[in-house]
């Protein structure tokens, strides 16, 4: 059925005007003040994380704790993940490489692959995937179970007590498993070149070692460091304020939470690897 | 403790003109109310009817969208960070569901009050926390996680952990849901010995009637977010108003209604 509208305001001149039907326009302003709005409450959530830490008691053995959730239960997943890059960045570089007779070459070009972009990328996602969704469904079923409401009741910052060491494990977890995933998958790039491949090891390591420039390593560190606090921070969010998913409750909120969590860490990874690529290169 | 009559007749929490909504749906309409200092008070009410939400008010867990929650007669709107602090300190609440931390043991959660809201030494919470559970039977499941409890047993360390901290208030929301009525009345024994021994002022949100009555010093019906009776169980049980009368008489309805139906008449109105 097709709907009246009011006639568009006759605007000088009448061939510049575009004219919208107003409920598009009320829509976009409306989610365009949401979107605002919900991340001004993410940096205001976020900086109340790490602010809470100061004076936040026993915080190290909840650190120790998040460490351990971050860090080495994702170590399995950053071997696999590590090995697998460096065997395909080795084995699509040797071929590609000898074409031009340059496989010699080949350290390099996994080398700086993986300590640019690679390894920071790819360990926050495995992390993401990982601890990431674990723990934004473990404070969604707190929050969804009364026990952070329980926390505020007791006089305890449910910020200090469950959100600030689960960030400040990230500043230290994700450089260290962006380092230990760069680590192998140069051991990878080495079994596809020097083991599987006819590459000599030697020119592998020692081309390897010219390669890797302490800029690219300061690059790498800080893409860690900021890969890590965007994306423990929105899990942490997201979890945190499930019981405000307006569209689902209960066991679905959780789960729409943790999806959201997910994905969007998964976008502001990328996104933020461009951002800070494109300020340091 | 001192008997409730010598007690001073301040009221340690008041409610006056507390509206509170969720959207467009209006669940407290202005109340007003009296908390007596070391008292039972018992709320009662249907389901749905914003007992809940009035015991979260009480906690200042949610803010009211009109009137005051007063403490001592301070507004609780009105205290800063350190005097919200030091309120929740006096104060306790016991959650519907628990509200236990499941990453922790039993002896963890009843420590964590303490050692995240008070500056105690180590040793006077670990003596604190022994306490506790001692006095609620859970010494040999100290290391046990909740998971790993029955309800009753998770029910009393949530208690424990209520109490530890020595409150001069807590707030029970309905502490016996879920309960069979052997163990309702344990939990409500539990609860007036407890108030006895410790001299704590309780209010208590519940739909159990008869348990209600027998524990309670004072009682107080909500119906759809207004405050329709408060008095003394016995004001309450000789008390005309239509309100009360449909709430206590309520499983002499039910029997009446049932022998219709099985008579074969048809199905009383209000039945529905």
């Amino acid at each position: 059925m097709a709907t009246a509208y009011p006639a568009p305001p006759r605007l000088h001149p009448p061939a510049a005007c575009v004219w919208f039907p107003p409920f598009m326009l009320s829509a976009t302003g409306r989610s365009t003040l949401r979107i605002v709005g919900e991340l001004g409450d993410f940096a205001r959530f976020t900086a109340r994380g790490y602010t809470s830490a100061i004076g936040s008691r026993r915080l190290g053995r909840r650190l120790a704790r998040a460490v351990y959730e971050q860090g080495v239960r994702c170590l399995p997943v950053i071997l696999i993940v590590g090995t697998f890059t460096g065997l395909v960045l080795g084995l699509q570089g040797y071929h590609t490489l000898k074409g031009f007779g340059s496989a010699s070459l080949l350290g390099p070009l996994v080398a700086n692959s993986l300590v640019r972009e690679l390894a920071p990328v790819l360990a926050a996602l495995m992390i993401v995937g990982q601890a990431g969704s674990a723990l934004t469904a473990e404070l969604g079923i707190q929050r969804n179970s009364e026990q952070i409401d329980a926390l505020e009741t007791m006089g305890i910052d449910p910020h200090g007590f469950l959100v600030a060491p689960r960030l400040l494990a990230a500043l230290i977890v994700y450089p260290m498993m962006t380092a230990f995933f760069a680590l192998i998958g140069l051991v990878g790039g080495w079994i596809s070149g020097s083991v599987l491949l006819p590459l000599p090891g030697s020119v592998y390591w020692s081309s390897v070692y010219k390669a890797i420039d302490p800029e690219d390593v300061g690059q790498c560190i800080v893409k860690a460091l900021v890969f890590g606090g965007l994306t423990i921070a929105l899990c942490c969010y997201n979890g945190f304020t499930a019981h405000r998913r307006s569209t689902t409750t209960g066991a679905r909120a959780v789960s729409a939470s943790t999806t959201r969590a997910v994905v969007f860490s998964s976008i502001s990874v990328l996104a933020a690897d461009y951002l800070i690529t494109s300020l340091l290169v | 403790m001192s008997e409730p009559d010598t007690i001073s007749s301040a009221p340690l929490l008041e409610v006056r003109g507390l509206r509170k909504q969720f959207g467009d749906h209006v669940v407290l309409h202005d109340l007003d109310l009296v908390v007596p200092r070391g008292r039972l008070l018992t709320i009662l009410g249907k389901s749905g009817t914003g007992k809940s939400v009035l015991l979260k008010c009480l906690a200042g867990v949610l803010a009211p969208d009109q009137g005051e929650v007063l403490f001592e007669g301070r507004p609780l709107s009105s205290e800063n960070k350190p005097g919200l602090a030091a309120f929740r300190r006096r104060c306790s609440y016991l959650f519907q569901g628990n509200a236990l931390l499941d990453s922790l043991s039993a002896w963890d959660n009843v420590a964590l009050p303490l050692e995240q809201a008070t500056l105690l030494p180590k040793p006077e919470i670990r003596a604190r926390v022994r306490d506790a559970l001692r006095r609620l039977e859970l010494e040999a499941d100290a290391a046990r996680y909740p998971s790993q409890m029955s309800g009753g047993m998770q029910k009393r360390l949530a208690l424990a952990r209520a109490l530890v901290t020595r409150p001069e208030i807590v707030l029970f929301d309905e502490p016996t849901a879920g309960l069979d009525p052997i163990r309702r009345n344990a939990v409500f024994t539990m609860i007036a010995h407890s108030q006895r021994e410790f001299g704590f002022t309780a209010v208590v949100v519940t739909h159990d009637l008869p348990e209600a009555l027998a524990a309670s010093d004072r009682v107080a019906l909500l119906v759809d977010g207004t405050l329709c009776f408060e008095g003394a169980p016995a004001e309450f049980q000789a008390s005309a108003s239509p309100a009360v009368a449909a709430f206590r008489d309520s499983a002499d309805h039910l029997a009446a209604q049932i022998a219709a139906i099985r008579r074969g008449e048809p199905v009383p109105a209000d039945l529905a």
